[in-house]
């Protein structure tokens, strides 16, 4: 059954980003509320499809990739939701759409390969890790998202295009203070995700642990992560160089999940 | 019933004879009163704005409404001629319809037209000058402007220099609420802007002038603040909106000038609103980030644009319009037949009724079921039988031989004519 209801929440997702993209041409407003309505069942039946694995599963939940990935596109959607309920903004969806929906059509698609039992995963650190950090991954790809859009919408402004695309943005100052609030809202659960990661670590393998690839990554993220907040809090950096800086250790993110291959000891169950 | 409107606006009458026109709410329920009053007038209501004056009636023909027009407002009719419009039927229609929606306005697209087209209607009610005929034409109306609004974006732009400069301080800040406003230069025009953004919202007003009397009565005058003209740059930081207006022959403020504030401020986002001729401020603090500079030309620009936008969006609503006028056409045209319709089921039920009362005598002791037996079997006669002239007179009821269609089947069936008054 989860997969059955993680199937139609794809669909909804689905119809959902084909009216996201629909709205950029066309400014009616009866296609953004069918794209509220289709994202807004499609995350109903995911939390439901989240919660029957959580407790059907026999393996622990969030040890496979593809847990993980319903729930980064879970958490992603969430955030498109927060931000529309505060700034009364669909906009983010153009870029939180796409993303969740290729994630949830990868979760989807080796579902059911999962089987056996996960060895290394046990205690309860593991979920607290996995839950914090796709919480903090979530916001980290939301913010840079956003300040993608701060970019083409300060373009606008600057090209002196008034209408069209740029019409239906959010105000610049409204675009910033997502991206800046998501960062902010994101740090203390990649910070305590890392903690928890160090904990299981330490513990199973010890100090060996701290030179593996992976943890080398997520540390330059965490770092990266750490100097953007910093930057944008006191020197006030939007725009281009917050842009930048968000696209950075957004690519660290990328390649701190890809590093699993690399990694001898932070791996997912494969099937 | 038909539909007739009389009127003028903005388009068709100067200011002076709409002036004589206008008026007021408290003389309104009296001039519905005395125009349902006139011959012929069935139903009625008047629409009076700064931009226009209106009659609108479902009358029998002999309603005068020129006439009416004229000696209401005490104005011979032949200095009217020239500025009333009249329509009739479909063309009131779709008057009605693209007045509610604000097409006809003079601003395309203003919202305030559809609250005082309901204001006008609502008094009318409550005088009982609106039945059903009227009734149905402003609802149908009400729900016209909403689709427009809802399926257009011709509400959406504005248009004015002022306008537009609040237009994009929103794009850059969301909200005014709170901003800082910085005048440089205290001319007219400048005030007039300050006004309007004031108005949106924004609460601190500093004022920079050469001449450091006028800033002070300016600043005054806003409640704000005024600066010593050597002051002028290290206020600027404070400013989140700033106003260029002086007659300054070279730019104020330029690039460094702008790389400096930016430093002083935390790179927050700035608006230069230059109506300055020449500029106040140099094309290139636009380079900076976070440093928005639009000179009056922009401004100018960008209004053109909302109204060219605006035009393609009053083009669609145009074609709302239209399909809507056909619908309640259409609507209207088969609300005709129903009278008809009517009153040859009601001929068709007494002649079963008395059959059936004559039969039941000679059949002596029926039972409840087969009573019900030769109810329903008449009853299937008298609906067969009537099928086809009621389908006919429904599907041809909008086309030209209608009206002698509805002829044959009145004197075949013998129909009386009273039954059938609603329909001339």
């Amino acid at each position: 059954m989860p997969l059955f209801w993680l199937r139609v929440a794809l669909t909804l997702y689905g119809v959902g980003l084909l009216c996201a993209v629909a709205a950029l041409w066309d400014s009616r407003r009866r296609l953004t509320s069918v794209m509220r309505f289709t994202a807004g069942a499609g995350i109903v039946f995911h939390f439901v499809s989240l919660t029957e694995t959580a407790m059907l599963s026999e393996t622990a939940p969030l040890s496979s990739l593809h847990q993980v990935e319903s729930l980064l596109a879970f958490l992603l959607m969430a955030f498109f939701f927060v931000i529309y309920w505060r700034y009364q903004t669909v906009s983010p969806g153009i870029a939180v759409f796409p993303l969740s929906f290729l994630l949830t059509l990868s979760a989807q698609s080796a579902f059911m390969a999962e089987s056996g039992t996960a060895p290394q995963v046990s205690s309860s650190w593991i979920y607290m890790h996995v839950g914090l950090i796709m919480l903090g991954y979530s916001a980290l790809i939301v913010s840079f998202f956003a300040s993608i859009l701060y970019l083409i919408q300060e373009k606008n402004l600057k090209a002196k295009t008034v209408g069209g695309f740029s019409s239906r943005l959010p105000a610049l100052a409204t675009i910033d203070e997502i991206g800046y609030r998501c960062l902010v809202f994101g740090f203390p659960f990649m910070t305590f995700g890392l903690i928890a990661g160090s904990v299981v670590a330490e513990a199973r393998y010890g100090a060996a642990y701290f030179r593996d690839p992976k943890i080398l990554f997520s540390i330059a993220m965490w770092v990266l992560y750490t100097v953007l907040l910093y930057a944008r809090w006191s020197a006030g950096w939007r725009g281009r160089r917050a842009a930048y800086m968000a696209a950075f250790a957004f690519g660290a993110a990328l390649i701190a999940w890809a590093a699993n291959g690399l990694s001898s000891m932070h791996r997912f169950i494969t099937p | 019933m038909n539909f007739k409107l009389i009127g003028v606006n903005h388009n068709s009458a100067p200011l002076e004879v709409r002036e004589q026109l206008a008026v007021s709410e408290a003389r309104l329920p009296d001039a519905v009163r005395k125009l349902v009053q006139q011959p012929g007038v069935d139903e009625g209501m008047v629409l009076s704005t700064c931009n226009r004056v209106e009659v609108l009636t479902s009358t029998r023909p002999g309603a005068d409404l020129r006439g009416f027009f004229s000696s209401y407002f005490g104005v011979s009719t032949d200095a009217l001629r020239s500025h009333l419009y009249e329509f009739e039927e479909r063309e009131a229609v779709r008057h009605v319809f693209r007045v509610a929606s604000s097409l006809d306005s003079m601003v395309v697209g203003e919202p305030q037209i559809l609250g005082q087209v309901k204001e006008a209607y609502a008094v009318a009610r409550g005088l009982g000058a609106i039945h059903s005929a009227l009734d149905a034409l402003l609802s149908r109306a009400f729900s016209v402007a909403k689709r427009v609004r809802s399926e257009t974006a011709i509400g959406g732009s504005s248009v004015s220099i002022s306008s537009v400069a609040v237009q994009l301080a929103e794009k850059i800040f969301g909200s005014l609420q709170g901003k800082t406003i910085y005048l440089v230069g205290a001319g007219k025009m400048a005030e007039l802007a300050a006004r309007h953004l004031i108005s949106h919202g924004a609460t601190t007003i500093l004022v920079c002038n050469r001449t450091h009397e006028r800033a002070v009565q300016l600043a005054e005058a806003f409640g704000g603040q005024a600066i010593p003209f050597e002051r002028l740059y290290e206020t600027a930081e404070r400013a989140d909106i700033v106003l260029t207006s002086t007659g300054a022959a070279e730019p104020l403020f330029r690039r460094e000038h702008g790389e400096a504030i930016l430093a002083r401020r935390k790179n927050k986002p700035m608006f230069f609103i230059d109506i300055a001729v020449p500029r106040n401020v140099h094309p290139d603090v636009n380079r900076l980030d976070g440093m928005f500079v639009y000179d009056i030309d922009d401004l100018q620009s960008a209004a053109t644009t909302n109204t060219a936008e605006r035009k393609r969006e009053a083009q669609r609503a145009e074609q709302i319009v239209e399909s809507e006028v056909d619908r309640f056409a259409a609507r209207m045209k088969s609300l005709h037949v129903v009278p008809t319709i009517v009153s040859l089921q009601e001929y068709c039920e007494t002649i079963r009724q008395a059959e059936i009362d004559r039969i039941r005598g000679r059949l002596g002791h029926i039972t409840p079921e087969q009573e019900a037996a030769i109810d329903a079997m008449t009853r299937g006669i008298v609906n067969k039988l009537l099928h086809t002239p009621i389908t006919t007179l429904k599907s041809t009821a909008d086309e030209p031989e209608a009206a002698t269609i509805h002829e044959i089947i009145r004197r075949i069936f013998n129909l009386k004519r009273e039954k059938l008054k609603n329909e001339d």
